[in-house]
């Protein structure tokens, strides 16, 4: 019976203890709902540490009750004495359950207050979302900018992010931004964000897509008003000069393989049914945040897009190597 | 006063018997039902446990190639599927059916037939559903099956329709159940047994029943209308042409928010019949648990959005919700505080089945506080999706549905297979079990907040999950050796000859008054309730006997039958035919589901009786 008390006494305050040490030793990552970098995050943050100071202090309460009688009152060998026995006290049933009804007021107040000071103005900044299996397609209705996998907003404004999908439903979660709303097929929903850092934030579907879900990323720039200016003039006044010979070989096979689904602004290729490659070269990464942007990963995807992320509805093209050079030759210039 | 023979004698003249495994197949005994509902729970269970731990091994590093995407997808969606409708309800309704009988004095449920019916629709629609691995793809779209995921678009195998029609099947069967246990509930109550006298187990099975009855038309529903989309080209839920996609999990919640609390209100009840008999203490505020059961039963038709709350419903709706979904706390309070009453000023015996009832205490806690915070909508949006929902969700259905179920196994396990399990063993059981969970989900609130969405097949690293996601792995491999030492407690319990006392724990309900295991007819004469706790009323204040509310004489019994295997095996094969296409395989076999239907219906059966035999008359 010792055994048993001690086993109760260690293991819980020894997990909280440890769970402590390891988040504290380890990092919050980068795309953690700890680090907030916005007014929405934070306010979610807010009500996490709310709710959690609430919850720790009930399952304080709870605790030191359960642990007190299991000790207290274990039963002693050689007493057989049957306890008193109580069938009730009606004063503390009545405390008991006006305690959490209060307790509860102090929850719903934010989480009532919260649900409508989250919905976007008429006066945000639209960026149109639409989910694909499985990229992301963003669109800036004022600018008629087109790009995927990386959007850019800047800094300190309020955005409406317009959600839709082309297939099934995604989810877009920017964790140190805010939290995550569906795009459902057939509908549109918002979700407000709002940054109050530049920098780099990476966000992620959320909703079981299929088989890539896992490999549906996405980053958000968040720059300082004139860098953003910038970058939107650049994707408005895409320039494509190619000169080599590998280079326009590169473009004749793009414009036989890959231009009824892909649209490359500078160029005469407007394909809609994948992602928007204008100046492709200026993303990090490619393929929905699977691989880094390098020349060898161009290759790698283009030599078979369903091996590198999973379910992917680009074909493997059967490519020579010569092929694959070319192509990724021409794509190099797209800056 | 006519003392109560002992044993009596079943003379089978006017019915066909069975022997050996046929008297299995055959059975309408409650408490056989009640035994092959849990041992085949358990036998789906060592699927369910495997596909977790392969999606562990997958999930121990980033990157990792462990199973393909597409086989991870099959691992969860069958996982959550199989936990949830071929384990743990499977479980629990095997102990309402073994317990609730005896606990209320009556002799069998009130349709035993198609008790049994329940019991093998369950079972080979569980069969019928894995049977989709050899048909080359298991269902992959979640265990909510999200349309328009799930439809033939996107999900082109057929394992979506072994689960359209799995599941119907074996819901079929649980939609009897709770019509079958409402009635015998209400109506076949022992003299004195009155509502507010029903043992707390019992009282927990009414309330799930009643969720039963409302919760699995809109799931039915549900499915038939996926059904039709897929097989015969409608377009409920395909968003092109006109569907929706929300309807799904509309109708999808209203039934998985009561499917939770079906999940978790019998263990409750199984708690609530624990903690009072090894702490020797009357259940502390025995009628408010009572209405709190049914006030959690009659909340949970009202909180299904807060699983939509990233839906964009907008603010009025995600408010309403939220506030409803936190009520739940009160009445989920009032019983947690009214156990810690019944425990304090106690005598406390810590046996296995104390130790796992106690454990519930906390893990619930736990649960239920992490479920409160994933009421505010709009932190919820943060939670949503991520592992801190993994990490809730297990604390509610490992933390207290099975670790409910645990308690009940080594409580009820000498009344029902008339050995006691092993104490020694089943304190290393529960140590294991208790700490490789713990182990195993605390950390996933930590990786969800983090930023980890839940059913990724893979991640990169920089995210910090690694760290977190390996403590996991490693507690889930300690769970399994819990487990195990459960299964070779189990087999070496069968081992040993049937010698329990009929009365091992000095329990307070009615079951503990009967030989261990029942006997067939259970109780000899129908017994006369004088309280609540009746049999440790009589024990306390009587002569330790039940006091019988009839004379001794012949014991009606129904027969034995094989219809209601043989009508849910051409049901199944009639799933078979709709999977496949084949109107010819599928129409013939439901003609002779209901030719079979129809003769069970019109053949002459009066049953059989059973009497009281000379030398049985003991003392």
């Amino acid at each position: 019976m010792r055994w048993t008390q001690r086993g109760f006494r260690v293991t819980l305050p020894l997990l909280a203890l440890s769970a402590a040490a390891l988040l504290s030793g380890c990092g919050l990552g980068k795309q953690s709902t700890l680090s907030p970098a916005g007014p929405v995050a934070s306010a979610q943050l807010g009500m996490f540490w709310e709710s959690l100071a609430i919850m720790t202090g009930i399952f304080i309460v709870v605790a030191a009750v359960f642990l007190y009688s299991i000790i207290r009152f274990r039963a002693r060998p050689g007493d057989n004495e049957l306890p008193k026995q109580v069938h009730g006290n009606t004063t503390l049933e009545i405390v008991w359950t006006i305690i959490p009804i209060i307790l509860l007021v102090f929850l719903a107040i934010p989480t009532v207050h919260y649900s409508f000071a989250f919905q976007a103005p008429a006066t945000a900044m639209k960026v149109d979302v639409v989910g694909h299996q499985y990229w992301w397609e963003f669109d800036y209705p004022g600018s008629k900018v087109t790009t995927a996998n990386i959007v850019h907003i800047p800094v300190n404004t309020k955005i409406n992010f317009v959600l839709t999908s082309a297939d099934v439903i995604h989810s877009f979660w920017v964790p140190e931004l805010g939290g995550k709303t569906d795009l459902i097929p057939g509908r549109v929903n918002h979700l407000l964000l709002e940054a109050s850092k530049t920098g780099t934030f990476y966000g992620q579907c959320a909703q079981l897509c299929g088989p890539g879900h896992a490999y549906m990323k996405f980053e958000v720039v968040v720059q300082t008003p004139a860098a953003y200016q910038a970058w939107v003039s650049a994707m408005q006044h895409p320039t494509v000069s190619v000169t080599t010979s590998e280079q326009k070989a590169g473009m004749a096979l793009f414009k036989q393989d890959c231009s009824t689904c892909h649209t490359v602004g500078g160029t005469s290729f407007n394909g809609k049914v994948g992602p928007n490659l204008t100046e492709l070269m200026t993303r990090p990464t490619i393929a929905a945040g699977t691989l880094t942007n390098t020349p060898a990963n161009l290759a790698k995807w283009l030599h078979n897009p369903p091996g590198v992320k999973p379910g992917a509805l680009m074909p493997n093209l059967n490519l020579s190597q010569t092929q694959i050079q070319s192509l990724v030759a021409f794509l190099e210039t797209l800056k | 006063m006519a003392a109560i023979p002992e044993r009596l004698v079943a003379v089978h003249s006017e019915s066909r018997t069975y022997t050996g495994i046929w008297s299995w197949l055959a059975t309408v005994d409650h408490k056989r039902i009640g035994i092959m509902y849990i041992l085949a729970g358990l036998f789906f269970m060592a699927f369910g446990g495997a596909e977790a731990l392969i999606i562990r091994l997958q999930l121990w590093a980033p990157n990792s190639h462990v199973v393909s995407a597409e086989t991870f997808n099959q691992l969860f969606t069958m996982h959550g599927v199989t936990m949830i409708f071929l384990v743990a309800m499977p479980i629990l309704i095997g102990f309402i059916n073994a317990i609730v009988p005896l606990q209320i004095g009556a002799r069998d449920v009130a349709f035993p037939r198609m008790n049994a019916l329940s019991l093998w629709l369950f079972v080979l629609g569980g069969l019928f559903l894995y049977s989709s691995f050899l048909f080359g793809s298991m269902p992959d779209a979640g265990w909510f099956n999200n349309a328009p995921l799930s439809e033939l678009a996107f999900s082109k195998g057929l394992g979506v329709d072994f689960y359209d029609i799995g599941l119907q099947i074996s819901g079929f069967g649980t939609l009897m159940t709770g019509i079958n246990f409402l009635v015998t509930i209400l109506n076949m109550r022992a003299p004195g047994m009155r509502l507010l006298r029903m043992p707390l187990f019992t009282w927990s099975a009414l309330i799930t029943m009643l969720l039963i009855l409302f919760a699995f038309p809109p799931i039915t529903v549900n499915l038939i209308l996926q059904m039709f989309d897929r097989l015969f080209g409608a377009n409920f839920f395909v968003v092109g042409n006109g569907g929706s996609a929300l309807l799904w999990q509309n109708l999808f919640w209203i039934f998985g928010h009561p499917e939770v609390y079906i999940v978790i209100l019998p263990a409750f009840g199984i708690i609530s019949e624990i903690i009072p008999v090894f702490a020797k203490k009357v259940l502390f505020g025995y009628e408010s648990m009572a209405m709190a059961l049914s006030v959690i039963a009659f909340l949970s038709f009202m909180v299904w959005t807060h699983h939509m709350f990233a839906d964009g419903l907008g603010p009025v709706v995600n408010s309403l919700f939220a506030i409803t979904s936190m009520l739940i706390a009160v009445p989920t309070g009032i019983k947690i505080f009214n156990w810690l009453a019944t425990l304090w000023g106690g005598k406390i015996h810590f046996t296995s089945a104390m130790l796992y009832a106690l454990s519930f205490i906390p893990l619930f806690v736990i649960g239920g506080v992490s479920g409160i915070m994933l009421a505010m909508a709009p932190a919820d949006l943060q939670y949503n999706d991520s592992y801190f929902v993994v990490a809730h969700f297990h604390y509610v259905l490992f933390g207290g549905t099975l670790m409910g179920a645990l308690a009940a196994l080594y409580y009820w396990f000498p009344k029902m297979w008339g050995r006691m399990l092993n104490e020694k063993l089943g304190k290393w059981n529960f140590w294991l079990v208790f700490i490789g969970f713990n182990v195993t989900f605390f950390p996933m609130h930590i990786s969800g907040l983090l930023g980890m969405p839940r059913r990724i097949s893979t991640y990169a690293p920089g995210n910090g999950w690694t760290i977190w996601n390996q403590i996991s792995t490693i507690g889930a491999f300690i769970l399994l050796a819990g487990m195990l030492i459960l299964l070779y407690n189990l087999i070496q319990t069968f081992l040993h000859p049937a010698d329990a006392p009929a009365d091992p724990w000095d329990g307070r309900a009615l079951e503990w008054s009967l030989t261990s295991p029942a006997p067939e007819y259970n109780f000899a004469q129908t017994p006369l309730v004088r309280g609540r706790d009746a049999y440790w009323l009589e024990k306390r204040e009587g002569d330790g006997k039940l006091q019988p509310a009839e004379p001794a004489g012949p014991i009606h019994m129904p027969s034995p039958s094989l219809a209601p295997l043989g009508i849910a095996l051409t049901i199944v094969l009639a799933g078979y035919g709709a999977v496949l296409h084949s109107t010819i395989i599928g129409g013939l076999f439901l003609l002779l589901t209901f030719v079979q239907i129809g003769r069970a219906l019109l053949a002459e059966d009066h049953g059989f009786h059973v009497t009281p035999h000379v030398g049985g008359e003991a003392q």
